[in-house]
């Protein structure tokens, strides 16, 4: 059993984008502190640090989490995906244009948690609805785009997708 | 914004999180999703000497049949609730309320016993779990016991768990041949906590119908009623009427900045006859 | 590509900010560590919305390991002085409060440590002895003289009062057919931008200077405001911008007051200091729209004719005045006809401090409230006068050959067809269509409406409207204002690269894109290969007062800096290629990235290899031209004068209109609101970017949604505040937003070389509006306020109406 005392601090390696990675942290930093000021990856972002608006959101272990609400020891030996391992996913450079052809996306602050979204929800959606897009995007919260955008870019990406797969 | 300081528990066997539970008492708080722990953690509305993160107990993740009942442990999630071929075939009226948590990324994470547990008296998983009639599992060093939800819940955000218990399971009657469920809710936005919701599922006796009806977010925690009803003349108006006056009679809803009592009243009646005449409609006599 | 086959500008250009952001590269101000030592600050925040602090006790929490140092108000008020505005009212502004806190959320005491862990945990160390007050946070009742005084130098609370009146309303009324009168309150609101503020400060003695990282939006005009705080000349005070902001919609503005902060925190405790806002401090202690106690009067004759309008306007400015404030106020002042003809207006404006968070710049800024009583008014007139809305407006437009029209309070409206916006708005609404959807659904018994609204979108702001706060006599005698300078750099350098810098310090808006898009039109070459800088630093001196990203300024005004600059560029590279080729300037044309002959394609001389000459050979090149490719343009809009002696000013340099429709129908039983449709078509002139101004129209739809259904800072009537989370504060999400139907109307601007006018705030500023006369027709009723929440909108469906 781990058991970490208030002040004490300790070494958690976990595996980020897929390379091994370790750090200092004390039991109550957060995850999303971890990531960025300890790891150095700035790509994840902070808007609320109360669960709700999902820019902070990351892979981890297979599920979507918010990493404004998770702790740094929690991790230890995780596998996680933030928005620079997204990034190196040739498979999903097609996302990122339509993302910017659709405008979905303007200052892009709450852009690197959504991305970790979308690419959670059509690894398990093929063929998804515009409505089930529309609810999954509704964990975040955007207030430059009016969501439109990300809408048209999600659906032209998952419909690109299945044409690529079927030729 | 940013937690007090705490020790970090990660117990790997139930017996060592029990363990722990006895150690601290209330001065430990279990930790499985976090969505709402973390928030309150953060925001410094809790300051337990101790977190317990149970997330290492995998043996908790089970979501299995038991008998006629379906078990969910503590580690079951949402999303694994609204994935599962046991729920999607015994708890349809779960499966119709869980579309209404959160939103995709929280229920990711967050779990069903975590909700019960947090007892917010709007929260979806623990109407549908009192309208089912379904109880809580609790455990400590003292051992196992199991109590009704209806009983577990005490008011908003309390509930009848000792100090030294974590709730390890829920346990939800599955469903019965011919049931019928009906689940809505009215919330400001999509995703939002309920301003009220309302849950019912009924099934076809011989003579009349057996069922179930609650409602959420009216008073401080989850009403709910079951039974059997054999109306005088078998019309679905005179079935709602009875049942929903059952409940309504002694309503006394809550009133803050987000609903006065009259729009929780009004709703609860709205949506509460909206979903028992759902069920009964659709149950043959 | 563009808007002929040549040109960038005008088309669908992917942005060139895009990649960084969606690969996390873009670096925001908590990203930055500009220098090594940095401490991080946490503030400890005022629990009471009114009280007197007797003692602050610090000696626990300077025990705690890691914490570096605490400072209140009183150490802060030795190296500053208050924070300036223009008004005059003894109200003294410190960035933290001195002897007196004034709204929930107000600094008390500033912790720097080695981490924000600590900064918090020795803030909860801090004892402060408060001695609570009575609080008041309604406007009206704050004027009442039982009201609890915020500044006990003032008189009271009223702490600015003017009246103006153009033309001669008090005739226009007496001869009026109708006469509509609403009152009501509007509530509060933020943009809440998803990164909140966040700066870095950094004292130097050697020589004696601030740096000062930050998301700061501007307008600059707080730049010298904040040295004078900080008792220096402007040179001691660096303010650099981080890389990208995270939005803004004009809340950053507000975080000016702790730039001073931070920066005379760092002189004291000798340590350079981070402090990055949290949400909770965002929601509670940064900045808001104005909540008001608004009333107005319209006055029409028996044809429907608009002939005189009179506003009372009673603005909560919270506990402080924070410049730019009372602008809020004044922004739209200029243009108090809207889109109309009348010409007889009386306006009273009275400012009323309360104890709430100061108010400042917040999308569409004073203007939601603006159109809130003036576009209530002609909705409630059409179905007093039983006129159709759509048709009482277009009686009332400005009429589209009398361009360009002097407003009766001085604004200059560039350009617009009014009449043929709102055609096009009935057109893709289906106008006809819903208003049989509506009267087949008020036969069977449900509430359905339809709500308009209209508007101007003024861009581009004079500097000097905001003096309308002060009298004509004291404007001669505090000296001249005016003007909205832009200024733009373009440079090429000695290996033919091109860099653009800009002073828009955008947030999310694109500029950098259009910038390129511009640059590339004038130098005949591609938006990619040119390097746009907008993260501003004042060092550099690429920056005027008005510089900043605010009141739609890009589009109307900095575009034309650029344009000007970029065009001194290109004169000097044909000036110099034509030598080069031996031919005259006028006969060399770039493109493709190439001086050629024009007419002959295949001719000339890669543009790089003309940038070179300039730099690496200058004495090879024209007689009397400078050497190198520099061209700075500062630009400032001719019609931008100073506030005449009858308060009337030309506030804004392009005004673009907008019309909206919204189709509703309501469930009685839920309170729910259910839309139809919803309509609006804008008139922008030149679309630059059609990527960026659909997405302009779309973010400032979802700011006006959300404000009508969803968005207020409340606060109970002890002051206590309740919005403080966004689980309390609701945003729209994907999932709550209908679907919104657009249009161009396209009237080319003349205020700037391109035609383009300044866009992005007009949704934010209408919706709100729309939705609330939608929702008034489907109930029949005049008293609707928002947000139109559930519970609301439900009562108001069920209970006896005020018309």
């Amino acid at each position: 059993m781990k058991r970490v005392k208030p002040g004490e601090r300790v070494r958690v390696s976990c595996k980020v984008n897929g390379k091994a990675q370790s750090g200092f942290t004390e039991s109550r930093t957060l995850l999303a502190d971890f990531l960025r000021h300890e790891l150095h990856l700035y790509g994840t972002h902070v808007g609320c640090e109360h669960s709700v608006c999902g820019a902070c959101t990351v892979v981890l272990d297979g599920r979507l989490a918010r990493s404004c609400s998770m702790l740094a020891v929690q991790v230890e030996g995780a596998e996680i995906t933030t928005v620079e391992g997204l990034a190196a996913d040739e498979r999903l450079d097609s996302l990122r244009d339509a993302f910017s052809r659709h405008g979905a996306l303007q200052c892009g602050f709450c852009t690197p948690g959504i991305l970790a979204s979308v690419s959670h929800f059509l690894s398990a959606s093929q063929n998804p609805s515009e409505e089930a897009v529309r609810d999954m995007l509704s964990g975040h919260i955007c207030r430059c785009t009016g969501y439109e955008g990300m809408i048209r870019a999600v659906m032209e990406f998952a419909s690109g997708r299945r044409e690529g797969a079927s030729e | 914004m940013k937690p007090a300081p705490f020790e970090y528990c990660r117990p790997e066997t139930l017996d060592e999180a029990v363990g722990l539970l006895a150690e601290f008492g209330d001065e430990a708080l279990v930790m499985a999703g976090g969505l709402s722990l973390g928030a309150l953690l953060n925001m410094r509305m809790v300051r337990p000497e101790a977190v317990i993160d149970i997330n290492s107990l995998s043996v908790l993740d089970a979501i299995e049949m038991v008998g006629d009942e379906v078990r969910t442990g503590a580690l079951a999630r949402q999303a694994d609730a609204l994935a599962s071929p046991i729920c999607g075939v015994a708890l349809p009226l779960l499966i119709a309320g869980l579309g209404h948590v959160g939103h995709y990324q929280t229920r990711s994470r967050g779990t069903l016993c975590g909700s019960v547990a947090h007892a917010d008296p709007s929260a979806e998983t623990a109407l549908c779990l009192a309208t089912l009639g379904g109880d809580v599992e609790l455990t400590s060093t003292r051992g196992v016991r199991r109590m009704p939800v209806g009983e577990f819940i005490l008011g908003a955000l309390a509930t009848a768990r000792e100090g030294d218990e974590m709730v390890t399971a829920l346990y939800w009657p599955g469903a019965i041949p011919g049931m019928r469920v009906a689940f809505e809710e009215i919330s400001e936005r999509h995703g939002d906590f309920a301003i009220v919701a309302a849950a019912a599922w009924a099934a076809p006796l011989e003579s009349g119908w057996r069922y179930g009806f609650g409602l959420g977010g009216v008073e401080d925690k989850p009403l709910a009623l079951r039974g059997d009803i054999v109306p005088v003349v078998e019309s679905t108006e005179q079935a709602v009427g009875e049942v929903f006056d059952a409940i309504a009679l002694n309503l006394s809803p809550m009133s803050d900045q987000r609903a006065s009592a009259d729009y929780r009243r009004h709703l609860a009646e709205h949506l509460g006859k909206q979903v028992l005449q759902s069920v009964f409609e659709g149950v043959a006599t | 590509m563009g808007d002929s086959a040549e040109d960038w500008v005008g088309g669908a250009v992917p942005r060139l900010e895009d990649a960084a952001l969606l690969s996390g590269n873009a670096r925001f101000i908590d990203d930055l560590s500009p220098l090594p030592g940095i401490r991080h600050v946490a503030l400890l925040r005022s629990p009471y919305p009114h009280a007197r602090i007797r003692e602050i006790d610090t000696r626990a929490a300077l025990e705690l390991p890691g914490v570096i140092g605490i400072l209140t108000g009183s150490d802060i008020a030795e190296l500053t002085d208050p924070l300036v505005s223009a008004v005059r009212a003894p109200v003294a502004y410190y960035p933290i409060a001195v002897d007196k806190v004034r709204y929930a959320g107000e600094p008390v005491a500033l912790v720097a440590a080695e981490d924000r862990y600590i900064a918090e945990d020795a803030t909860e160390l801090i004892a402060c002895d408060f001695e609570p007050l009575p609080a008041v946070v309604d406007p009206l009742a704050a004027l009442s003289k039982e009201a609890p005084i915020l500044h006990e130098a003032a008189d009271g609370n009223l702490i600015h009062e003017r009246e103006f009146t153009y033309g001669d309303p008090a005739t226009a009324f007496s001869r009026a057919a109708e006469v509509i009168k609403l009152g009501w309150r509007y509530p509060r609101q933020s943009s809440t931008p998803m990164e909140t503020y966040g700066a870095i400060a950094h004292y130097e003695t050697a020589p004696d200077r601030y740096s000062v990282w930050s998301n700061f939006q501007g307008p600059f005009i707080l730049q010298p405001l904040m040295a004078r705080a900080l008792r220096i000349l402007g040179n001691q005070l660096r303010l650099i911008s981080a890389p990208y902001s995270g939005g803004s919609f004009g809340i950053k503005q507000g975080l000016y007051p702790y730039l001073v902060l931070l920066a005379a925190a760092s002189r004291l405790l000798g340590c350079p200091l981070k402090w990055t806002e949290d949400r909770l401090e965002h929601l509670s202690g940064s900045s808001s729209a104005s909540d008001r106690a608004d009333a107005i009067e319209a006055a029409f004759d028996d044809e429907g004719q608009l002939i005189g309008l009179r506003y009372d306007n009673c603005v909560n400015v919270g506990a402080y005045v924070r410049a730019p404030e009372p602008a809020s106020v004044y922004r739209m002042h200029a243009a108090s006809n809207g889109c109309y003809k009348v010409r007889d207006i009386g306006v009273w404006n009275r400012l009323v401090t309360t104890n709430k968070t100061p108010i400042g710049l917040n999308r569409g800024y004073g203007g939601p409230q603006f159109y809130f009583g003036l576009e209530r008014a002609m909705d409630t007139a059409a179905r007093r006068m039983e006129i159709d809305p759509a048709e009482l407006r277009r009686r009332n437009f400005i009429s589209g050959d009398t361009f360009p029209y002097e407003a009766p309070a001085g604004a200059i409206y560039d350009s617009g067809d009014y009449a043929k916006g709102l055609d096009l708005l009935l057109e893709i609404a289906g106008y006809e269509d819903l208003k049989i959807c509506r009267d087949q659904a008020r036969a069977s018994g449900r509430a359905f409406g339809i709500g308009f609204g209209a508007g101007v979108e003024p861009s581009g702001s004079n500097m000097a409207y905001v003096t309308l706060a002060q009298t004509p006599e004291e404007r001669a005698k505090a000296g001249g204002r005016s003007g909205g300078t832009a200024v733009a750099n373009v440079t090429i350098d000695p290996t033919g690269a091109v860099t653009v810098r800009l002073d828009s310090t955008p947030a999310g808006q694109g500029h950098e894109t259009v910038a390129a898009q511009v640059v590339a039109d004038t130098l005949g070459m591609r938006p990619e290969q040119i390097r746009v800088v907008s993260a501003l630093d004042t060092e550099g001196g690429n920056w005027s007062l008005a510089s900043g990203n605010y009141a739609n300024r890009f589009a109307s005004i900095v575009v034309g800096a650029i344009a000007e600059s970029a065009g001194r560029i290109a004169s000097k590279l044909r000036a110099v290629a034509g030598d080069m080729l031996e031919v005259a300037m006028e006969d060399v044309e770039l493109a493709d990235g190439r001086a050629r002959i024009v007419g002959v394609p295949d001719s000339g001389i890669a543009i790089g290899r003309v940038a070179a000459a300039t730099h690496w050979h200058p004495a090879g090149l024209p007689d009397g031209m400078s050497p190198g490719l520099h061209e700075t343009a500062l630009l400032n809009p001719d019609v931008l004068n100073a506030p005449d002696g009858a308060d009337r000013v030309a506030s804004a340099v392009t005004f673009g209109f907008l019309c909206d429709l919204a189709a509703v129908e309501i469930e009685r039983e839920t309170g729910r609101v259910l839309i139809h449709r919803y309509a609006s078509v804008h008139d922008v002139g030149r679309v630059l970017n059609p990527i960026i101004v659909e997405g302009q129209i779309r973010g400032g739809f979802a700011h006006g949604f959300g404000a009508a259904m969803f968005e207020e800072l409340s606060y109970d009537d002890d002051g206590n505040f309740l919005s403080g989370t966004f689980a309390d504060y609701l945003c729209p999400t994907s999932a709550d937003l209908p679907a919104l139907d657009f249009a161009h109307s396209r009237t080319d601007s003349p205020a700037n070389p391109l035609g383009s006018k300044g866009m992005g705030d007009g949704s934010s500023m209408l919706t709100p509006v729309v939705m609330a006369n939608a929702v008034a027709d489907a109930l029949g009723r005049d008293d609707v306020e928002l947000p139109l929440t559930l519970n609301k909108v439900w009562q108001m469906a069920n209970e006896g109406s005020e018309t």
